[in-house]
């Protein structure tokens, strides 16, 4: 066997991929790299997230306690969730506009099949359903009915949030569970069982995303669907997969939103599907698709929600939450641009 | 016998036959009954001038296009190819003229694109990254003269590194059959004389070669089998050892009625 590697192209095999989120080679000393922008844009989510931590901490001693570290992590639990499934399908090229609709609906799906039967477990199917039920629905107008990924979405975020106001006639439903309820109290340590149920999907996505067939298929088809066409992937096929997940997930998302609240609201979630767009964008993905990474988005995740918080305990009223997330978008999408 | 007319007569030898293909894009009528044969063990060249045809046919052996009519018999069996992947398992590899690879993987990631080596089961199956490198190095040091690392992003390959990464794909996997449509459209000269010599070995190693190009030395140099279209018809066949390059542009350009 022959290895093209020289020592001057850097760390041969799999060792590489450890360094950059997007699983790329690394080619300059770490010093040169500093100096390069499109680092930056590539860590544009951590970087992000320890200036916020660094200013918030100074601000206010109490940002790194442990209460409110494990506040913020169960806060990001739904945010990682959906950004994840968000990630599949922007890496395609696509973009899901319904998540947060969808987990509306599963959400209300979710109470009254609890009120009706008083069955957790059963509610949690029905939820799961209801997402996997949407994100089909999304994948085949998608795939099959060749509709634009912005049209279809936009029209399934707002069937999904008519259908929630429609079987729950507008009204909450609460949900009084002691399990439930141990899964945004309860926990280990900092970490609360939503947060580990985020984190374990997150590291399921990620051998997904790069060490699974499906996972470079996704990137492949994001990267140049013709050409992967022409290789002979199913893009429509991985396309009707990646909303599937991006519904399950909005499933999931659902379960965690109603142990949160404590009920299940017809209220439209339209923060969730913009912090979801958000936190991807701020993982560096390229919304065209073809690269990205699930440590990226699960760290702009984090990064919205430190955001959220920080400015919470500093007293800056609610009003300036959507502005101030809104700013941190943009900047993001602008370093993107100097992404290589 | 030889073979020096349209007609497509059945012989044993023949590994791929298409029979009054016709395939139209709207009013754009790109094939109009195309009939030719290809021989196991050779290397048959397709010329023509531009938008003649010619990629359109290929992409129609190789599953991308379904024919409006038509019979396409690979093998001994007729086809219906409905995705290129179809075309892959039958045992046909092309390199499309745009090349078909994706810019943001790796060349690693390229060469087995669909074809990934993995260990464990389905669906659990995890990608073998290692061992794909690993082959990967392999199968580009046979070709590239300028060797691009497997690891890099095709993104940052040269024009003829990336024909050079397209082509070493179509030729590793146990294939019947190559296409090349116009594979040394971007290479430099030693890299041309890379390629030639390649596609000469696929032939000694019992592989049949369809080669698309505009150059003719190359064409006379390569092939055993010429055919040549004009307007989206095959308006004739010639054995390389039988024909010269007048007689060919002659075919091309209508000067010469088949
Ligand atoms: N997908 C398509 N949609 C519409 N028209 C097409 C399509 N593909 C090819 N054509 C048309 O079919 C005709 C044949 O094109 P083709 O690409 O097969 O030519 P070619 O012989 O390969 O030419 P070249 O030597 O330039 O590569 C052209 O008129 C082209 O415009
Ligand atoms: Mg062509």
């Amino acid at each position: 066997m022959t290895h093209v590697h020289t020592p001057a192209e850097g760390p041969p095999l799999d060792s590489a991929d450890a360094i950059s989120p997007q699983g790329g080679v690394l080619k300059e000393s770490p010093l040169a790299r500093l100096k390069d922008i499109g680092f930056w844009a590539e860590w544009a989510s951590l970087v992000g997230l320890i200036v916020l931590i660094i200013v918030f901490q100074s601000a206010d001693s109490t940002f790194l306690s442990t209460g409110n570290v494990e506040a913020m992590l169960t806060a990001s639990a739904i945010l990682i969730v959906l950004a994840v499934g968000q990630t599949f399908v922007i890496t395609t090229g696509g973009i899901d506009l319904s998540v947060a609709s969808v987990m509306t609906f599963a959400a209300v799906a979710f109470g009254l099949t609890y009120k009706h039967s008083s069955n957790l477990a059963l509610a949690c199917v029905i939820a799961l359903l209801a997402g996997l039920a949407f994100g089909v629905a999304n994948g085949l107008l998608v795939s099959q009915g060749k509709i634009t990924d912005f049209i279809a979405t936009l029209g399934t975020l707002s069937a999904a949030s008519g259908a929630a106001l429609i079987i729950s006639n507008g009204k909450p439903t609460t949900v009084i569970n002691s399990t439930l309820l141990k899964l945004s109290s309860g926990g280990i340590g900092v970490l609360g069982w939503s947060f580990i149920i985020a984190a374990v999907v997150a590291v399921i996505a990620h051998v997904v995303y790069f060490r699974t067939r499906f996972g470079t298929h996704v990137l492949a088809t994001g990267g140049s669907a013709e050409a992967a066409a022409a290789t002979g992937v199913r893009t429509g096929r991985v396309k009707l997969a990646v909303y599937t997940i991006a519904g399950l997930l909005a499933g999931l998302g659902a379960i965690l939103l109603v142990s949160r609240v404590g009920a299940a609201e017809p209220a439209a979630n339209t923060a969730y599907l913009l912090n979801s767009v958000a936190a991807v964008v701020l993982g560096g993905v390229s919304l065209v698709g073809g690269r990205g990474s699930i440590v990226g988005p699960v760290l702009g995740a984090l990064l919205l929600t430190a955001l959220t918080n920080g400015l919470t305990l500093l007293g800056v009223s609610q009003f300036y939450q959507p502005l101030s997330v809104g700013i941190v978008v943009i900047l993001a999408a602008l370093l993107s641009r100097f992404q290589k | 016998m030889t073979i020096d007319s349209t007609a497509t007569p059945r012989t044993a030898t023949d590994l791929l036959r298409v029979e009054d293909v016709s395939l139209s894009f709207g009013p754009v009528r790109a094939l109009r009954d195309v009939s030719l044969t290809l021989r196991r063990g050779e290397i048959t060249a397709l010329v023509g001038d531009n938008g003649a045809g010619k990629s359109t046919l290929v992409r129609c052996v190789s599953g991308i296009h379904r024919p409006n009519s038509g019979v396409i018999t690979f093998d001994d069996n007729v086809i219906h190819f409905h995705t290129p992947d179809d075309a892959r398992n039958a045992g046909i590899e092309t390199v499309h003229q745009n090349l078909a690879l994706v810019e943001d993987l790796t060349v690693w990631q390229n060469l087995f694109l669909n074809r990934e080596k993995v260990y464990g089961k389905r669906p659990f199956a995890l990608l073998n990254r290692r061992a794909m490198k690993r082959d990967a190095a392999q199968m580009v040091s046979t070709l590239a003269v300028n060797v691009p690392a497997v690891t890099s992003r095709v993104r940052r390959l040269s024009g003829g590194q990336r024909q050079a990464v397209a082509i070493c794909r179509a030729a590793s996997f146990s294939s019947k059959l190559v296409i090349m449509d116009e594979p040394t459209a971007a290479l430099g000269v030693q890299e041309t004389a890379k390629v030639e010599q390649l596609i000469r070995r696929l032939r000694n190693d019992g592989h049949a070669v369809l080669l698309i190009s505009h150059n003719f030395e190359q064409v006379l140099r390569l092939s055993d089998q010429v055919w040549v279209m004009r307007a989206g018809r095959c308006v004739g066949g010639r054995r390389t050892t039988e024909t010269t390059g007048e007689e060919i542009v002659g075919l091309i350009t209508g000067t010469i009625a088949a």
